[in-house]
């Protein structure tokens, strides 16, 4: 193939959503020595308008489909989808947190950077097609959350987050690249396309049991980015001990970026050793979800409590997983968006609740708030309600659609346990409506300020989402079904 | 938009009115409740007419539009006559329950009217959806405002109560979910007609073992909101802790959801596996029959024994249903019916003993009847009613589903029939430690009889109760003849049974000897 090396015009609409957050993440860097640390509202302008210009451009860049930079990136319905959602998801971690970074006396550009660079990553991951690129788009985004999870740099928890979430982050993307290398010494290349033909062409059966160990090695890489089991100790301790904002995001923009090159790389260029992974998928997918769900039972702590449940929910996304088909994916990528709506929510209700220093984060302290805050109380049900996946809600939809294509592939035991965890999923989302709206408030509900302006729109745009998705599911699903054939 | 579709969706309009509501107008919102629930009762009238036994056993206002492109979920709904008593049930007894309501409930007014609009809309739902997935969906929004008015507004142990109800009903959902979804993978459809085509042509789910697991998944879910021993524990609890407007509901309209999904649903499409079970469950019937009667006997609880007698009742209902006679669905319809008024104006008035004593024991009380003698006819009329006093509805029901039990297995009708004479047990026993015996001081002094509003509650269910009981005839035909579509191949009368050549095709043979006891 004569290299061009030479990028040209289309190549950089193709790219321009990452060159927008990356130019608006420098500028704040730049000006932040002019400015001082003061202009909160000028950074927040700054970064919002990176956000929404960068949105329109990924909506844009997906009338023009199609690979660039040499087969690096490529764009079609499936990156466009995780685009929009990362960079929706950045949006609304943004307003939820201006207010909490004021409270904290922790307001600087850099939080805003970061922000911006993260999303970045996440979107270089989605785009990738290439296992280098997903490499350096894990690396981005990774990096700037190990920072934002020990943004409070004088507080205790949140350097341990830190520490921990770097610690094994690193040794998990180690794994990851350790992967990337045995495939490349296999088959000759890092492209997925590459990767896919050279594992179908009937080659040695050697060739293939290096290609599982490959696959074997990156498995644990992204199933620590997505806090499957069996590698996800570390979510809980990281997920309590960061910032709520931060929190909330990592727990729905990284997650998904890292879902979506999973099903990517997975779903394309392990393709054709699928009967090999799949038990592995399953086997994890049934851990995840029981660990997740029966942890969460016993929590004290809504964040812990909310941790374990997001690991119970990449739980479900695994089902998908395991299904292997295109229903499968179209399904992950359909839970995917439900899940960033009703967990931000939810996270933005407790970034809200926890007033200075984290103080009311325990699930006691939500009592009375359905009498004292009706307005808040009740989206926070209606984000339980998703979460447990009661119908009319995103989250219900989610799983029909997972769990039917298990069914699909044949994994009835998988849904049927599957479903029975989320059940037993329905105790502990329970408690906290029970605590809401069944007990007396107490000291902590009585104190509770209104909602800052930035929270409330948050929390009435992960309302509307969740009930939209909810009740017209095909305005998302069918563009999720159009687009999940990954394979062209 | 057909009357249906009115009667399904106004009470959703009226929980979002109720929701605009200021807080504090407490009265806008119980005469708006009242008005509003009695005018979705009125138009549920609407729904009975000449079509009912001009043209029987049809499903008639009829509306299917596409709901969601992929899966093809369809709004699909429709009623036949089983459907179309279970909604009149169902917005009777919502205005009753506000009325019931309108001083009881003191603190979050706003809250539990519309929460109990909104489960008025769920339940009418569940009653007329016929696209599986709609069914699921109306079966989960009905269970959300349950929850919130056991959990905000019963008695002290109410967040057990209310935890253990959801979680129970969740359990079983989540198998039926597992159903729906394996029907649909293999038919291509959730609309109701399609599936039950294609599982009585052979084109899904073919083999017995298969058939065999569904009718358990959809079964076990029914199982438990019926619900059928030994899966009703969590009943008495939710029962007890329950306000009044609560427990009539739970009782009357909500546990008619798993017999009417039995009825419905299990098994018609699943035949085969349905009757090959009978033995089994006819007897978890029995049992529930015999020990609900036996359990409420002992109760030091009055809502307890209520709840206990519902076990005891719906233990007919299910038994009727599974005899697969013509009689024994009328009869487990009507008792559906039956039970409906009878055990929700016994709730009701334990509900009014409760506001004028505040407590549920039958030790606090004795002798009420010298203080409040029309509360206690009243009291009186429905207890017999309960037992099966002929000439009150439960006589009838109760006949219709010992009949049909006697045509296939006599041994059937009298361990059944002992739970007739146990009730009569108990319920006497409870009348007369409540209401004979010398008054106390105390408890005359707080016993007032009947106030405007309470006639106005329990007078027309006392009345149903007697028309039910005299003039079956008014009810009866639609039944009759939705169920005799329903029955249709699986009558008893029939041998049926997998054809080898054609597997999972039904072979129907007449069956001698009953077909001639006929």
């Amino acid at each position: 193939m004569p290299a061009n090396f030479l990028p040209t015009g289309i190549d950089y609409l193709r790219f321009l959503p990452e060159i927008i957050m990356i130019i608006a993440g420098t500028l704040i860097m730049l000006v932040e020595p002019l400015l001082g640390e003061k202009k909160q509202v000028g950074y927040g302008f700054i970064t919002m308008t990176g956000f929404i210009a960068a949105l329109v451009a990924a909506i844009v860049a997906n009338n023009v489909p199609g690979t660039s930079f040499s087969n690096m990136l490529i764009v079609d319905g499936f990156a466009t989808f995780f685009r929009v959602l990362v960079i929706g998801v950045g949006i609304l971690s943004l307003l939820s947190s201006s207010q909490y970074l004021r409270r904290e006396h922790a307001a600087s550009a850099e939080y805003y950077a970061l922000l911006l660079f993260s999303v970045t990553g996440q979107c270089v991951m989605v785009t990738a097609n290439e296992l280098i690129m997903i490499f350096i788009g894990l690396e981005i985004s990774s990096i700037a959350t190990y920072v934002l999870a020990g943004y409070l740099r004088d507080d205790k928890r949140n350097n341990e987050a830190a520490l921990k979430y770097f610690l094994l982050g690193s040794f998990a993307t180690a794994f990851l690249l350790y992967g990337i290398a045995w495939i490349y010494g296999t088959t000759g290349s890092t492209n997925l396309m590459f990767i896919r033909t050279a594992l179908l062409t009937p080659g040695s059966q050697r060739g293939v049991i290096l290609a599982g160990t490959a696959a074997a090695l990156m498995f644990v890489g992204f199933a620590f980015k997505v806090s499957a089991a069996p590698f996800q100790i570390w979510a809980p301790d990281v997920y309590q001990g960061a910032p709520a904002p931060v929190t909330l995001f990592m727990s729905a923009g990284p997650k998904a970026a890292a879902f979506a090159v999973f099903l990517r790389v997975f779903m394309t260029a392990f393709q054709p050793i699928t009967s090999r992974w799949e038990p592995f998928v399953w086997v994890s997918a049934l851990l995840t979800m029981v660990i997740g769900n029966f942890a969460a039972l016993t929590q004290t702590n809504v964040k812990r409590m909310l941790a374990y449940s997001s690991i119970a929910h990449a739980g479900y996304v695994m089902v998908a997983i395991a299904a292997h088909n295109q229903i499968g994916i179209a399904a992950a990528m359909f839970y995917l968006a439900a899940y960033a709506f009703m967990n931000i929510g939810a996270f933005a209700v407790v970034t809200h609740f926890s007033r200075r220093g984290e103080k009311f984060v325990n699930i006691e302290d939500l009592a009375g708030l359905g009498w004292k805050q009706p307005v808040t109380a009740a989206l926070f049900s209606i984000f339980l309600l998703s979460l447990i996946g009661v119908p009319l809600t995103g989250g219900f939809f989610g799983k029909f659609y997972i769990f039917k294509a298990a069914l699909d592939a044949n994994l009835v035991w998988l849904a049927v346990l599957g479903l029975l965890n989320s059940a037993v999923a329905a105790y502990y989302y329970l408690r906290i409506m029970v605590v809401m709206y069944m007990k007396e408030p107490g000291e902590a509900t009585i104190s509770l300020q209104p909602l800052s302006a930035g929270i409330r729109t948050t929390l009435w745009i992960a309302a509307l989402g969740t009930l939209v998705l909810g009740i017209f599911p095909s305005v998302l699903l069918n563009f999720a079904i159009r687009s999940s054939a990954l394979i062209k | 938009m057909t009357l249906l579709n009115a009667v399904i969706f106004l009470p959703l309009v009226a929980f979002l009115i109720i929701i605009a509501f200021p807080k504090d107008n407490l009265n806008g919102i119980r005469r708006f409740s009242f008005l509003a629930s009695t005018v979705i009762f009125l138009l549920s009238l609407g729904l009975i007419g000449p079509y009912w036994f001009a043209n029987p056993g049809k499903f008639v206002f009829e509306t299917d539009v596409p709901w969601v492109n992929s899966p093809l979920i369809r709004y699909h709904v429709a009623i036949d006559g089983i459907s179309l008593w279970l909604i009149i049930l169902s917005t009777l007894l919502t205005p009753i329950c506000v009325l019931v309501s309108w001083r009881s409930i003191e603190k979050h007014v706003k809250e539990f009217f519309a929460f109990l609009l909104l489960l008025e809309f769920g339940l009418i739902g569940v009653f007329c959806a016929l696209d599986l997935f709609l069914f699921f969906v109306f079966w989960e929004v009905s269970l959300v405002p349950m929850y919130f008015l056991i959990g905000i507004w019963g008695h002290e142990r109410r967040i057990y109560a209310t935890i253990k109800f959801f979680l129970y009903t969740m359990a079983g959902s989540a198998l039926m979910l597992v159903a729906i979804i394996y029907l649909y993978n293999q038919s291509g459809t959730f609309d109701y007609a399609k599936i039950l085509a294609g599982l009585q042509g052979g084109t899904i789910a073919s083999t017995y073992p298969e058939q065999l697991l569904l009718f358990l998944a959809f079964f076990i879910a029914f199982a438990i909101k019926v619900p059928l021993f030994p899966l009703h524990t969590w009943l008495p609890d939710a029962h007890v802790e329950a306000p009044t407007a609560g427990s009539v509901m739970l009782a009357s309209v909500m546990l008619k959801m798993g017999t009417y999904g039995i009825l419905r649903f299990a098994v018609p499409m699943f035949p085969i596996a349905a009757r090959n079970c009978a033995g089994w469950i006819v007897t978890l019937a029995i049992i529930g029959i015999v020990y609900g009667a036996l359990v409420a006997m002992v109760q030091p609880n009055m809502k307890k024994l209520v709840a206990y007698s519902s076990v005891s009742h719906l233990g007919f209902v299910v038994l009727g249903v599974f005899t697969f006679t013509q009689q024994g669905f009328d009869g487990a319809v009507y008792q559906m019916l039956n039970h409906g008024i009878s055990t929700g104006a016994l709730f009701i008035l334990v509900g009014f003993l409760y506001e004028r004593r505040h407590s549920l024991e039958i030790a606090d009380y004795g002798g009420v009847a010298t203080p409040a003698p029309k509360l206690s006819t009243a009291f009186m009329i429905t207890m017999l009613a309960s037992i099966g006093l002929p000439m009150l509805n439960n006589f009838i029901g109760e006949y219709l589903v010992l009949q049909g039990a006697s045509l296939v297995y006599f041994r059937w009708t009298v361990f059944a029939a002992l739970g007739v004479i146990l009730s009569a047990c108990y319920m006497l026993w409870l009348y007369q430690r409540v209401f004979f015996g010398r008054a106390s001081e105390d408890l005359t002094h707080h016993m007032p009889d009947l106030n405007f509003r309470e006639y106005a509650i329990i007078v027309p269910l006392i009345l149903l109760m007697v028309w039910m009981g005299t003039f079956t005839q008014s009810f009866i035909p639609p039944i009759s003849a939705s169920n005799a579509v329903l029955l249709g191949p699986i009558d008893a009368r029939h041998d049926i049974h997998v054809r080898n050549v054609q597997p999972g095709k039904i072979a129907v043979q007449p069956k001698k000897e009953l077909a001639d006891a006929r």
